[in-house]
């Protein structure tokens, strides 16, 4: 079969002002009709600017360099402003990753399809308005006709992904390339997208390419693979290849860092490819330092427990009661959590787990129901000395490690912050060893201490407020979505670093993720939620083997295939 | 905190040259020549006393025969008065730079009280939210329902009128900053209540909250500083329009008064002689108003840009 | 919908409740009215019997009723300074401020969106850095500084234009126009440029930067990538979601011009209601001041109510709800 689409060698520059940076070196890869190539790379490794440099929309000031993008047989490059508008839509679709922004929200559904099958096929009228039904039903949205009249914002997410879809489909294009077109969607909503590219794919032989961060998105739904570090692609096979037996050691540590659903490791395998290994950590002696002093004994006592606890938040203001709108965010939601135990919080967006976490840390207030820390009741007097002071000893890893950092301050200072609020050391210097100590173990190093949070990557952000939560020397830990905004080589360190904060310091954690994976290598026990409530607590290993309640079973079902990874080594 | 660490890696010298908003200032040709304007002439006024040929204030050093005299380069102008004399014989260099001082003063001054009543409240009212919000909000909002010279000028005519004529004069530059100040103050609780309301779901200050400091102390330390970006911009803007406005109000007499004038007040004066061909009696105050307003414009537009993480 | 503005009513009601408190303890705070009233020489009883008349003895609370409830039928009181009805002397000069303000919205609105979005566009050509540095001087200009200017330049040396007042003026009847005349189109050219002016670059500078805002959205960055034309993506696209928030500034902008017929009447002697309440605050004429005050407040909540309705036509997420 010959090939869809052949780019060799290309180079593309972005000139900005410390230097022209290269954002793809030498790439090659080629589609065929009829196939799905995955895309993937961290962070930064030049993936969606193959797709952008494609079609000739990369973002200013980038450029192409040099080499060739053959496109049925003609070259790409060069070509005028008027002669690329023919190749999009026309011949090349496009598909972005959110869809709440990618639709004109002023216009309906129907104006923007027909608009674009005017411009891609030149039927107008009626014969437009046929063709943009039969594009909507294509991409299985029902009563398509009466859709036409709708606004993008009365659709939800999953809906407005498939609009989009239809409207790269428009053009009858013979290559459709979605950038990270599932990202913004929920697990179960992700694999129906998947499923209809995929079908779409089959079905109409068209050459895809798929741009990921995500190995289960690959996993899922690619036939060939191209792995891209830093600009270059390092491997290109087929995806049993790539995901079973990589080659280069760069995929071999990605593939290593992934989380697996199916066994629980002790650790990750840190490979030399992933920034912040442990080999560079300085770690403190637990035994004798400050940190390791107010540290827990083993004990069979109730760290966590939460009984009967609820919140709604008001969606809409009314004077009467009737027409208020409210959203029951948590719903009678009652566990315990023993002291030392890691216990898992796991459900999609909107499923109150975040909430919860935010009940115990204190943030928000129930409406009813009773938290008590360490036996103490924190809900019924929240201001009372007993719960200020267990409070204390609960602490929170936030989610977005660029938000989570006062910008204003130095890291010393952002870290020292409870040690001095507290005056929990007798002098200021005494107060700057502890905060470099702390940096040290968690394998920034104390030089970090006189740096700005700016100054540091998303992972080393996190180290940050790791040490933070350290300084306060909490005996509960609660993590909601530590490393979901992380990269997954990132993310295999920092779960490291956080088991093993767990394991020296006896730490009570409560772990909050919708990924499963990600929850079945950290957590002792799970508790699966969904709108508000908890519809299964089990033990981790009982929950993956045989999960008792439907919603359990609906989600372990959406998650993606990894029978190709092979069996990590240990 | 005054934490100085010992051996700074990257200096504050070299920070402050890695820094985005250094590097774009360096780049932006307006902004350079804007900020050396603005300099000059903040230079200029306050050394007023030191660099000004004549003191316009001290009657032996005016005479009414120089009077009306035109610039020095054009027919019948004379050398030591270089930019010619207004109707009472004054130098009009030394009128503009003493004029001028007043007028940056009065600016500077209104947008200090402006920026400090605005930033507190919008600060506490995004914080705290709720009823205090509310009825914050509500005050900014009928406010901002009247024009804000209109709003300046009535809260000017009432503090004049409520002040007793003998010290009117005397009094007149502090009810003008009151009256722009209070004027300018919905602004900045806006913005400051926006970027507070931005800055609060940020999930450092639940970290804050989380380890429990108390909510002045969360305001004081972690929102504040992270909300002066969006008010410098304001502040910057205001300063400008705080000069058109009290410029403005002395044009309209209701300002500072003509025995000690702002730029305003003398081209309201001037403007008087402005039929009868004296064209310089308001052509000089006008000039020296609108390049410095302009300077500031031009600096707070690129602060603007610079600022705005949108377009970096 | 009906809701919606019934809620804005609401909203509009109140502020104008809390503007008639402010104007009414104008009353109070300002002066004593009855030395505006009578000469040095009233004998003490004279006073109290002025006193009387004007209820200034009554309770506040009755006071703000009997002046709540002859607002709200347009009835402000008599002028200290010229000792005739306000609402009189405000309809009086109503039009030609209506008039002023009406052609420089005209405009400042035509020229300004039309400029935004030209320099939106093509951002990098020679004409809109031109527009875009001269329009950072028409901020910087103070509107007094502009007409004296225009009134040197083709009214002192050219003598084009007349320097002052309306020219010639049609009445009819209820309403005296100068748009019938040549002489008052030739008059009203000066003062309503003067007063644009500083309006238009406003628009012209929010309009370009909310067009380079769209233009940086997905939607717009996905209609390139389904090769729509350039004129559609301009036009359809990034037009229409300009205008949303521009609806807004269009709004404070018709005020803004109310406000700044004031300046404009001043420096023109336009026989307008600005000149008469630069005049009134001189004399402490607290009746002409009230009354302005209550009748600009109900002007801007007017312009927002019609706002808030624009909206509504223009967004369908508003429209529609989510």
């Amino acid at each position: 079969m010959s090939e869809l689409l052949e780019i060799n060698d290309l180079d593309v520059e972005f000139p900005t002002r410390r230097g022209t940076v290269k954002a793809a070196r030498g790439v090659s890869l080629t589609v065929k009709p009829g196939e799905v190539l995955g895309l993937v790379g961290e962070s930064g490794a030049g993936k969606s600017t193959i797709g952008n440099a494609i079609i000739d929309l990369l973002e200013r000031p980038g450029r192409v360099a040099g080499g060739s993008i053959m496109f049925e047989g003609e070259e790409l490059r060069g070509r005028t402003e008027d002669e690329m508008r023919k190749v999009r839509g026309d011949r090349i679709g496009m598909i972005f990753q959110d869809p709440q922004t990618s639709l004109n929200p002023l216009l309906t559904i129907g104006a923007q399809l027909v608009e674009t099958i005017e411009k891609t096929t030149g039927i107008k009228g009626s014969q437009a308005d046929d063709r943009a039904v039969e594009l909507l039903e294509a991409v299985g949205i029902t009563e398509a006709r009466a859709r036409l009249k709708a606004y993008p914002h009365q659709f939800s997410g999953g809906m407005r992904q498939r609009v989009v879809i239809a409207l790269a489909l428009a053009g009858d294009p013979d290559l459709i390339i979605a950038d990270e077109p599932t990202t913004a969607l929920d697990v179960s909503i992700q694999k129906q997208i998947l499923d209809l590219i995929k079908k779409l794919c089959r079905e109409r032989d068209l050459g895809v390419i798929i741009v990921t961060h995500d190995i289960g998105v690959i996993a899922e739904i690619a036939d060939r693979v191209c792995v891209m570090y830093r600009g270059e692609v390092v491997e290109t096979g087929p995806v049993a290849q790539i995901l079973g037996a990589p080659n280069h050691e760069y995929t071999k540590s990605l593939i290593a860092a992934v989380p697996r659903a199916d066994q629980r490791l002790h650790r990750f395998t840190s490979v030399d490819y992933i920034e912040g290994g442990d080999e560079e950590r300085r770690r403190i002696d637990i035994q004798t330092h400050w940190l390791g002093e107010a540290r827990s004994k083993p004990s069979s006592e109730d760290a966590i427990e939460v009984e009967n606890l609820n919140l709604s938040f008001t969606l809409q203001k009314a004077v009467l009661k009737k027409n208020r709108k409210m959203l029951k965010a948590v719903d009678n939601v009652s566990f315990t959590v023993k002291q030392g135990e890691v216990f898992g919080l796991v459900g999609e967006s909107g499923s109150g787990k975040s909430t919860v976490a935010r009940l115990i840390a204190g943030l928000y207030r129930p409406d009813s129901g009773t938290i008590r820390v360490k036996g103490t009741d924190i809900t019924t007097k929240p201001k009372s000395a007993e719960a200020v002071e267990a409070r204390r000893a609960v602490q929170m890893i936030f989610q977005d490690p660029y938000s989570s950092l006062n910008a204003r301050m130095r890291v010393m200072d952002v870290v020292a912050e409870p040690i001095r609020f507290y005056k929990m050391t007798s002098s200021e210097a005494e107060t700057k060893q502890i905060v470099r100590d702390l940096l040290d173990h968690v394998g920034l190093g104390a030089e970090a201490a006189i740096k700005y949070p700016h100054e540091f990557s998303g992972g080393q952000r996190q180290r940050i407020s790791i040490a933070r939560a350290l300084a306060s020397r909490p005996k509960i830990l609660i993590c909601d979505e530590p490393t979901s905004a992380l990269d997954v080589s990132v993310q295999a360190t920092i779960l490291n670093l956080l088991k093993d904060l767990q394991e020296e310091l006896g730490l009570t954690m409560l772990f909050i993720t919708h990924d499963l994976p990600v929850i079945r290598q950290m957590s002792d026990r799970i508790a699966v939620m969904r709108h508000g409530a908890i519809c299964e607590i089990a033990d981790t290993d009982q929950l993956f083997a045989a999960p008792e309640h439907e919603y359990s079973k609906h989600l372990l079902e959406l998650m993606p295939r990894m029978d190709l990874l092979g069996t990590a080594a240990e | 905190m005054t934490d100085q660490p010992i051996n700074i890696t990257p200096s504050r010298w070299q920070r402050l040259k890695d820094n985005d908003i250094y590097w774009s200032f360096i780049n932006s040709p307006g902004a350079m020549i804007a900020a050396a304007i603005t300099l000059i002439c903040i230079v200029a006024v306050f050394s007023a006393p030191l660099i000004a040929p004549f003191n316009p204030f001290d009657p032996s050093q005016i005479s009414l025969w120089d009077g009306k005299l035109p610039p020095a380069w054009a027919e019948g102008g004379q050398s030591q008065y270089l930019l010619g004399t207004d109707n009472q014989g004054r130098d009009m260099l030394s009128t503009i730079l003493y004029g001028g001082r007043l007028s940056v003063l009065v600016g500077i001054a209104a947008v200090c009280l402006g920026m400090v009543l605005g930033v507190s409240l919008g600060v506490i009212s995004g914080y705290i939210g709720g009823a205090t919000d509310a009825i914050i909000m509500r005050i900014a909002d009928v406010q901002l329902t009247i024009p804000g010279i209109l709003l300046a000028i009535l809260i000017n005519g009432i503090g004049r009128a409520v002040l007793p004529i003998e010290v009117r004069d005397e009094f007149a530059i502090y009810v003008v900053i009151l009256a722009i100040g209070l004027t300018d103050w919905p602004q900045f609780a806006r913005v400051a209540r926006g970027a507070t309301l931005v800055e609060a779901n940020k999930e450092y200050v639940q970290a804050a909250r989380v380890i429990g400091l108390p909510s002045w102390l969360i305001m004081l330390r972690h929102i504040l500083p992270n909300t002066l970006r969006p008010v410098l911009v304001i502040a910057t803007i205001g300063l400008a329009l705080a000069i058109i406005a009290e410029a403005t109000l002395s044009f309209l007499g209701q300002g500072i008064p003509p025995t000690t004038p702002s730029l305003g007040t003398l081209i309201r004066v001037g403007n008087e002689y402005l039929f009868s061909g004296l064209w310089w009696i308001t052509f000089f105050p006008a000039i020296a108003l609108v390049v410095l307003v302009f300077a500031v414009n031009l600096l707070g537009d690129w602060m603007r840009d610079a600022l705005n993480p949108k377009l970096r | 919908m009906l809701a919606f503005i019934l809620k804005r009513l609401a909203q509009s009601v109140l502020v104008m409740a809390v503007v008639s408190a402010i104007s009414f303890s104008l009353f109070n705070f300002v002066g004593d009215p009855v030395n505006n009233m009578v000469g040095q020489d009233a004998t003490r009883e004279q006073r109290v019997q002025i006193r009387i008349d004007l209820g200034l003895d009554d309770p506040i609370l009755v006071q703000y009723t009997r002046f709540m409830g002859n607002a709200l039928q347009g009835d402000f009181g008599l002028s200290y300074r010229i000792k005739r009805p306000v609402d009189e002397l405000i309809f009086e000069r109503l039009p030609a401020t209506i008039e002023l303000v009406f052609v420089s919205a005209i405009i400042a609105l035509v020229v300004g969106i039309s400029l935004g979005v030209y320099t939106g566009i093509r951002r990098n050509s020679w004409i809109s850095r031109t527009v875009l540095s001269t329009s950072l001087v028409g901020v910087s200009l103070p509107t007094f500084i502009i007409g004296i200017a225009l009134i040197y330049l083709f009214a002192v040396i050219l003598r084009w234009l007349p320097s002052s007042g309306r020219g010639g003026v049609v009445d009819l009847g209820w309403w005296k126009t100068s748009f019938l005349t040549v002489d008052g189109w030739r008059a009203i050219i000066l003062p309503a440029i003067t007063l644009s002016l500083f309006q238009l670059t406003l628009i012209l500078r929010l309009v370009r930067a909310e067009m380079m805002e769209v233009m940086r959205t997905d939607y717009i960055k996905f209609a390139r990538a389904r090769g729509l034309a350039e004129r559609s993506i301009n036009f359809v696209h990034a037009l229409r979601n300009t205008l949303v928030p521009v609806i807004t500034i269009i709004g404070l902008n018709i005020g803004g011009l109310i406000a700044f017929s004031v300046i404009t009447e001043t420096v023109f002697q336009w026989p307008g209601t600005g000149l008469m309440f630069i005049q009134a605050v001189d004399f402490v004429d607290v009746p002409i001041m009230a009354a302005y005050l209550v009748f600009v407040a109900l002007l801007f909540v007017i312009i927002n109510l019609v706002v808030d309705i624009l909206y509504f036509v223009v967004d369908p997420r508003i429209r529609l709800g989510d």
